[in-house]
């Protein structure tokens, strides 16, 4: 039984990681008893199971999941939404009235019409179909108001932090409002220009920077010496 | 009429650019060179230019061409009018749509595609400058797209050419030597798991030489295969280097 990187060590796709018992976990595939990497990421070992928190990846629905998307395509009883997935997902004019829906009675495209953001939760999903949402819960629905920034979806759970560090600073330090989908697709919502433009660029510092110990602390300096730049003299060099 | 054929390999045995028989080419390495691409790559092996893109996984148009089990991968490989000396018309040729269909079958070997059904991955290579080795070049470039676009893989695929030129057999034939060579030996493989994925011969070559050719071919493929890897890592050795150094804010 041997291990061949270091825990958090960065490792590719083809990558042979340990040789012997270990059980495959995410992004890793075992042949014989010897398990590589199937991407890009660092290495993960956790009760005998061996995995890689992937560092360049795309988003795969796990039913739950909270996601955002954009809507490309109206039918008869339902809309097609993009939730950046392999597939497109499909979202039914009843799981967003509530209620049965009757086509001869309803027009789904004053509900919602391509080109509309939404916040949906994913109710099912499997390899074989189109992932299915929902938005009848409360804290689903059109987006109407804020600005979309895009990450890889694996750094979502960095983007949150251990038990919301990261999320609950972010927040704190710049006022603002912000909804991540699991599906890597952040909606922040600001009092001011400065403050959405200052946090455009945290979130990408964090997605950049996500696979270097410290982050928390050097994003919330970074806002802070930002912010305190911009309420003294104007920024010459920005 | 054809060109007169130049001397290839001179008295020391080296080759017209000064290389040894079994010597590569400079090789140089970029990923995620394109904005726009769910991943990319540049590669440049000597004067060979060629730039891969990778869009996907994503849901098949037309519907009638994906299939129920698996995703479906879909290559182009396209030369840019400008990349020979004399300028190729944009339309695709014979060749290409030949080498097309040859890269995708030395890349799929590599990918999970069951793992996502009713989908498309598709690959565009475009070869920017055209000094042989193109579609060798491709798949390397091809290859490292596909892991920058995070498509889980079994392991990269690293490409190169292996021949025989003035009677020495040779690594990474230019165009010279492979348009006045006696044989072109095209070979892809994931090295890390000793599998070969594209195995083509076009000339003449004893059995023989055949084999060597191979040995060959599998030690340049081992060679850029740790190019590749050191090319998808740097982006982040890189980061981590500079916030240590303490070159970035906060």
């Amino acid at each position: 039984m041997t291990i061949f990187f270091e825990r958090r060590e960065l490792v590719v796709p083809g990558d042979l990681l340990a040789e012997g018992d270990y059980e495959p976990g995410e992004n890793v595939y075992k042949e014989g008893d010897k398990l590589y990497a199937t991407r890009v990421g660092l290495l993960e070992l956790k009760d005998g199971k061996i995995s890689v928190i992937a560092l360049r990846s795309f988003y795969v629905p796990k039913p739950g999941d909270i996601v955002i998307g954009d809507v490309v395509d109206v039918g008869v009883s339902s809309w097609a939404v993009n939730i950046r997935a392999p597939r497109l997902a499909v979202l039914r004019a009843t799981d967003v009235i509530g209620r049965p829906f009757r086509p001869d009675k309803m027009e789904l495209t004053k509900i919602l019409s391509v080109g509309d953001t939404v916040i949906a939760k994913v109710k099912a999903y499997d390899r074989t179909r189109s992932p299915v949402l929902t938005m009848g819960e409360p804290g689903l629905g059109k987006v109407r108001q804020g600005r979309v920034v895009r990450i890889t979806p694996s750094k979502v759970p960095r983007l949150i932090g251990k038990k919301g560090s990261m999320i609950s600073m972010l927040k704190r330090e710049t006022g603002c409002k912000i909804v991540i989908g699991v599906n890597g697709v952040v909606l922040v919502r600001c009092k001011s220009p400065e403050d959405e433009e200052l946090l455009v660029e945290a979130i990408e510092k964090i997605e950049r920077e996500s696979h270097v110990e410290g982050l928390t602390d050097r994003v919330a300096e970074m806002i802070r010496r930002r912010k305190g730049l911009a309420g003294g003299e104007a920024q010459a060099d920005r | 009429m054809p060109a007169e054929k130049p001397r290839l390999i001179d008295e020391e045995g080296r080759r017209l650019d000064g290389r040894g028989p079994a010597d590569l080419r400079p090789v140089h390495i970029e990923v995620d060179v394109l904005a726009n691409a769910d991943g990319s790559a540049y590669v440049e092996q000597g004067n060979t230019k060629v730039l891969a893109a990778v869009y996907g996984p994503k849901e098949v148009h037309p519907r009638h061409l994906s299939l129920p089990d698996r995703a479906i991968l879909r290559c182009r490989y396209h030369m840019a009018p400008f990349s020979v000396e004399q300028r190729k018309s944009p339309a695709p040729s014979r060749r290409e749509i030949e080498l097309s269909k040859v890269i995708r079958e030395a890349l799929e070997p590599a990918l999970f595609l069951e793992y996502y059904p009713r989908t498309a991955i598709d690959v565009f290579v475009e070869v920017l400058q055209a000094d042989g080795g193109t579609r060798c070049a491709s798949i390397t470039a091809a290859s490292l797209a596909l892991a920058d676009a995070g498509i889980p893989m079994r392991d990269l695929v690293a490409a190169v050419a292996a021949g025989k030129v003035d009677g020495i057999l040779v690594l990474d034939l230019t165009d010279v030597e492979d348009k006045h060579g006696e044989a072109d030996v095209p070979f892809a493989m994931m090295p890390g798991l000793d599998r070969v994925t594209l195995f083509q011969m076009d000339g003449v070559l004893t059995p023989d030489e055949l084999e060597e050719c191979v040995k060959l071919a599998i030690d340049g493929c081992k060679r850029i295969y740790a190019l590749q890897k050191e090319a998808l890592r740097e982006r982040f050795v890189r980061i981590r280097k500079e916030i240590e150094a303490g070159e970035v804010e906060g």
